[in-house]
């Protein structure tokens, strides 16, 4: 009976179905990629919130050393976001392009993204070596502890995104655009806009309630 | 058997090829406008008297959500369309999960912080 009506059903079904609430037919291949990532980012989120969560148990127990207001630079830290922000704007622009199938334009703002995280880097190292310099390293107090657990592992990611962007950089001037390449391309790019919501949580817990 | 690998490996893939109407570079350039917003607010809220002191760690919170769903909806393009459903109960779930581990750690510890005995008695 069921099949029956299946098979009785019109042909062209109406893009207009809701496909997410089951209708409509099986959905497209981008569609259920970029599901299977977002799982993914919200898993890796999970894991971030315990972090943030040691970091707001913690942020109180400096054991007698530097506190957060001694020790940050919110000019830094203000430009740190930018460099992220605009990353994440010419990552979503180059998505775009590969999207429309221009690859030299996707390789540009490729290249942009990489050089705004990789000074977003460079900032926090820099940062995070002078902190050291001064006695103020992950081993100094509970607070600093959580502080290098923290925006250390977001660095890791941001680190790790950037040789996942070569990657992906080399593959579309290997390959061009085909549709696998196009999908790799936007998993890496929700990653990205991933990592920047992350930031927000930590310079608004982080720097500007501690600093 | 006549398939060239590449096509080959597409065909592994779950669901249906078909080309997708993209989103605009308007969305991306106002996200960035307002989260450039958001983000400038939050640092003036923090270093300012523009908000009541004891008010300042409200402001900041509810500036980051704000600029989170900025970043949720134009750049990763979460919406109320039928594409976005299963993504946004995925989301809820995710939200669940973190809210509970954050305001759950930070309950359990501030319970025992003001249970427990002061370490040196003077």
């Amino acid at each position: 009976m069921t099949i029956a009506t299946i098979d009785k059903a019109p042909a062209v079904v109406s893009t207009e179905l809701a496909r997410g609430r089951g209708g409509g037919g099986p959905a497209s291949k981008r569609i259920v990629v970029a599901y299977g990532f977002w799982l993914f980012i919200l898993s890796d989120m999970v894991m971030f919130s315990a972090l943030f969560a040691a970091f707001a148990v913690l942020r109180g127990n400096t054991a007698g050393g530097p506190t957060g207001a001694e020790l940050f630079n919110l000019r830094n830290v203000f430009i740190e976001t930018m460099c992220l922000l605009l990353s994440s704007y010419t990552c979503g622009l180059g998505a775009l392009s590969a999207e429309r199938r221009r690859p030299a334009l996707f390789v540009m703002f490729a290249v942009f993204t990489f050089v705004l995280g990789a000074a977003f880097l460079f900032i926090e190292a820099t940062e995070f070596a002078g902190m050291v310099e001064k006695g103020a390293g992950p081993s100094r107090s509970g607070f600093l502890s959580a502080y290098f657990t923290l925006v250390g592992t977001h660095g890791i990611h941001v680190a790790s995104g950037l040789i996942a962007l070569v990657y992906l950089v080399a593959q579309v001037i290997a390959k061009g655009l085909p549709a696998a390449v196009l999908r790799r391309l936007l998993c890496w790019s929700l990653f990205w806009h991933a990592l920047d919501i992350v930031w927000v949580g930590v310079f608004t817990l982080v720097y500007l309630m501690g600093g | 058997m006549t398939d060239s690998h590449e096509h080959m490996f597409d065909d592994r893939t779950p669901g249906v090829e078909e080309h997708e109407p993209t989103a605009s570079y308007l969305s991306y350039t106002a996200g960035l406008g307002l989260a450039i917003l958001l983000t400038i607010a939050s640092f003036i809220v923090s270093q300012t008297n523009l908000l009541w002191a004891p008010g300042i760690p409200v402001g900041l919170v509810v500036l980051a959500f704000a600029q989170i769903g900025v970043h949720l909806v134009f750049f990763l393009h979460l919406g109320s369309g039928p594409d976005s459903t299963n993504n946004i109960l995925a989301l809820a779930f995710g939200v669940l999960i973190v809210f509970l581990v954050i305001a759950g750690s930070v309950w359990i510890i501030a319970n025992l912080n003001s249970n427990v005995m002061p370490m040196s008695m003077p």
